[in-house]
């Protein structure tokens, strides 16, 4: 959507705008090279004729661009064979859509009229600044998946890897992983504690929760100050408490002290999410049902429950990462026959760090992607079945 | 219609005044909404509550040298310790008595290791004794000044004694003092030399460092939640994914990440030497320091940044900016003086939140920071499984857990924990 009339740029504007794009990743490759400088001058020059000639060109912009892409590669395949021509690929699809959008002004179009070049330059400086800060976010969850097919055990990209050889790329670390007895364990372990923890979370929890949202409650703060200090308490002081006090009862070591400890943790997390939920559930509803005749359990279940149902699974789903994440708990209050997956990996960090996490680390990876999908998809149903958003 | 002459009170439909029975009504839903908290309440102060304040107690707690030395925590009151001179006879030979006691039911070296926390060198006194101590016979032998010195020369020392008296109470500060560097001397309280202090200096670098990756979670989240915000809804719906999915995923697994990207071999390192920032023989060292530390941890906590200052942004109207430049500021102004000061409450809610977190981690920085980029957790973890020095360790987890409840006060005050928000 265009709400700025524009015109082509200059060709000097142009190829001074291009040309220092061009220089900036002439610096990049030149120094990888041998020589900064000579990369500085070659890449500032090829690129700005580039920019000189974009403007006439506007018109025919399709076949600019795939020659652009195409001697990008060849420059690639000469200086470094085949990695240095997936860059190749990269830098010519990015020149040639950079000189055509600074050649057409493409950049001005959608922006407000009044804009000065200076605010124009914030605007994209700014924009970049946060590109990079999502790179920041994201780019370490990602790196872990392709090593994590490193035919190698090396913990970086091999040259076979960067070759796009086949070779160098193997499902080595996941074989490991699924037939190492010691991971298996702690995986099972995993599997055993987290859904039992969550499942006590979720029961204690939602009835607190539908406890804490009723209109008059004595001492409310005091009491959600209290259910939520299990998120708040670092960590180890949570850890050493419970090391003793188990210890005392019999139960560290076991698997319910650990599940105990777990849901004890996971609990904060169900009662935000849950009395978040009941802050739009409509109390004239069960006012109905009762009218009705429904006595206060079937009201809860066949009214109250379906609408609270997202809220409560989002909780289920984060009291379950909770328990299915934690370490420093279980490393005091379990033993060794609790050694979870998170376990394991913190072990296999600090001891003998072996490739096989990164198989893990990608397959959690997963999960978590899995995971936030379901409570993206719950939190869109419950605000539309409250008609709070949009779409 | 007639006059309501009626000037009784008002009566529901049962007969009861009408005020008696809606507090009736009052009171029973105060019950049920108690009874529906109740099961979490309990279980909450079974299984948490009680299992914090059990430790809390152990950094008091002392009951070991009352319990192994009975008698001579009774004789040894009376005893001057500024006096100079050793305690007399009686003491001597209770202790003797208590020794023989403690030896034959092999508690004698847990009491020397107790006392050895605040006077190194005491245990071995206590080991050497205990040793003979089993044949010791109480009414015979003696006098026990000698004999004790005899078997060790430090129970000539008045040092020695000054400690027993100082830790026989079943309540301490000595562990409390410990984890501020201090001991009990003979004027009470006084700092230990400059060489033994480590608790302070190490609680100064937790909040120190707390303070920087709160500060690097400000300046990194600030823009991505103004851009998350200003975007139109289908955008920074999709922009959010990548705000959400390091949140959801596995801390081991982001901290795993960073141990690999930042090693000397690892991806951050090669890609520096391909391109030629740095040389191949002198690789950056940013991993196992404070540095390596910082920025997982940063990175780690970020989303808990974005997210409450997201959700204060969104309810800025953009127009109020438009109106600023309108009448006349610049960019930097109408930012500064407009929009700022109320994107403040986001700014303070995530501060306290990720500083929080921050100051009790323990995983990451035992895994990418080394010896110098630990925390005070890894210290009171230490404590509690290898040197096995509890009371300092609940000491310390004490000290961290009032700086931790003072913040969480702080931000009930600013926030509300009813306004925690999640994802």
């Amino acid at each position: 959507m265009a709400i700025t009339p524009v015109e082509n740029q200059t060709p000097t504007f142009t190829a001074a705008v291009v040309g220092a794009a061009g220089a900036l990743a002439g610096l990049f490759v030149g120094t990888a090279q041998g020589s900064g400088l000579l990369g500085v001058v070659i890449g500032g020059v090829l690129l700005a004729i580039v920019g000189y000639v974009a403007p006439s060109l506007t018109e025919r912009q399709k076949p600019v661009r795939w020659a652009i892409l195409v001697g990008f590669i060849v420059a690639g395949l000469i200086i470094g064979g085949v990695p240095a021509a997936v860059v190749g690929v990269l830098f010519g699809l990015f020149f040639g859509w950079f000189a055509f959008w600074i050649a057409s002004s493409r950049y001005r179009a959608h922006l407000a009229p009044y804009l000065t070049p200076k605010q124009v330059l914030w605007h994209y400086t700014f924009r970049v600044i946060c590109g990079s800060i999502f790179f920041f976010l994201i780019a370490p969850i990602v790196v872990v998946m392709p090593l994590s097919f490193n035919a190698q055990d090396f913990f970086t990209f091999t040259p076979e890897m960067l070759r796009l050889d086949p070779e160098g790329y193997s499902f080595k670390h996941y074989r490991d992983f699924f037939s190492n007895s010691e991971w298996q364990a702690s995986l099972w372990n995993s599997v055993r504690i987290a859904p039992v923890a969550t499942l006590l979370s979720v029961g204690f929890g939602t009835l607190a929760a539908i406890g804490l949202s009723q209109p008059h409650v004595p001492a409310r703060r005091a009491i959600m100050a209290i259910l939520i200090s299990p998120m708040i308490v670092p960590l180890i002081i949570s850890a050493a408490g419970m090391y003793f006090f188990y210890s005392r009862l019999g139960l560290q070591g076991s698997y319910w002290g650990v599940v105990l400890a777990h849901a004890a943790l996971g609990i904060p997390f169900v009662i935000i999410t849950v009395t978040a939920t009941l802050v739009g559930f409509d109390r004239s509803l069960t006012r109905a049902a009762a009218n009705m005749g429904a006595d206060p359990v079937t009201t809860f279940f066949r009214v109250q429950m379906p609408l609270i149902l997202p809220g409560v699974i989002s909780g289920a789903l984060f009291a379950f990462i909770t328990s299915f994440d934690e370490v420093v708990v279980v490393l005091f209050v379990g033993s060794a026959g609790q050694k979870t997956l998170p376990w394991q990996m913190f072990l296999g960090l600090r001891e003998q760090i072996s490739p096989t996490i990164l198989a893990v680390a990608t397959i959690l990876v997963v999960i978590s992607i899995a995971l936030l999908t379901t409570v993206e998809l719950l939190r869109r149903r419950s605000e539309r079945l409250r008609g709070m958003s949009p779409g | 219609m007639s006059d309501t002459t009626d000037t009784g009170p008002v009566l529901a439909a049962d007969g009861t005044p009408l005020k008696r029975s809606l507090a009736r009504a009052l009171r029973r839903q105060k019950m049920r909404a108690l009874m529906l908290i109740a099961p979490l309440l309990i279980f909450i102060l079974v299984s948490f509550i009680l299992p914090v304040g059990d430790m809390l107690y152990r950094s008091v707690k002392n009951d070991i040298v009352a319990d192994t030395l009975p008698r001579t925590v009774v004789a040894i009151q009376d005893w001057d310790a500024n006096s100079g001179e050793l305690p007399d006879e009686p003491v001597f030979a209770a202790m003797a008595a208590d020794l023989k006691d403690a030896a034959s039911a092999k508690t004698h070296t847990k009491v020397g290791t107790r006392l050895n926390y605040e006077n190194p060198g005491i245990a071995s006194a206590f080991r050497k004794a205990g040793r003979k101590a089993k044949k010791f016979d109480i009414e015979n032998d003696g006098p026990w000044k000698e004999q004790l010195l005899d078997l060790n020369k430090a129970w000539g020392d008045v040092e020695v004694w000054r400690t027993i008296q100082t830790y026989s109470p079943r309540v301490t500060q000595g562990y409390f003092l410990n984890a501020v560097d201090m001991k009990v001397g003979p004027d009470g309280a006084e700092a230990r030399p400059e060489s033994e202090q480590i608790y302070m200096n190490l609680l100064k670098r937790t909040l120190w460092m707390s303070m920087l990756i709160t500060f690097s979670c400000i300046v990194l989240a600030y823009p991505v939640a103004w851009i998350l915000a200003n975007l139109p809804m289908r955008v920074s719906n999709l922009l959010m994914i990548l705000v959400l999915l390091p949140f959801w995923t596995s801390l081991l697994v982001r901290t795993s990440a960073w141990k690999i990207l930042l090693q000397q071999q690892g991806v951050i390192n090669d890609l520096l030497v391909w391109i030629g920032v740095v040389a191949d023989e002198n690789r950056l060292v940013i991993i196992n320091n404070q540095f390596g530390t910082i920025i997982a941890m940063t990175h780690i906590l970020l989303p808990f940044m974005i997210l409450p200052m997201y959700s204060v942004m969104q309810t800025i109207p953009p127009t109020y900016l438009r109106a600023a430049k309108s009448l006349g500021a610049t960019d930097w102004t109408a930012f500064w003086r407009v929009y700022f000061p109320q994107t403040v409450p986001g700014i303070g809610a995530g501060s306290i939140l990720v500083f929080i977190l921050a100051i009790g981690y323990y995983i990451t920085p035992a895994l990418v920071g080394g010896t110098k980029g630990t925390f005070i957790s890894n210290q009171i973890a230490y404590h509690i499984s290898t040197s096995l020095n509890w009371g300092l360790a609940a000491a310390l987890g004490a000290i961290l857990l009032a700086v931790v409840l003072v913040l969480y006060w702080a931000y009930d005050k600013i926030v509300g924990i009813d306004n925690v928000k999640l994802g």
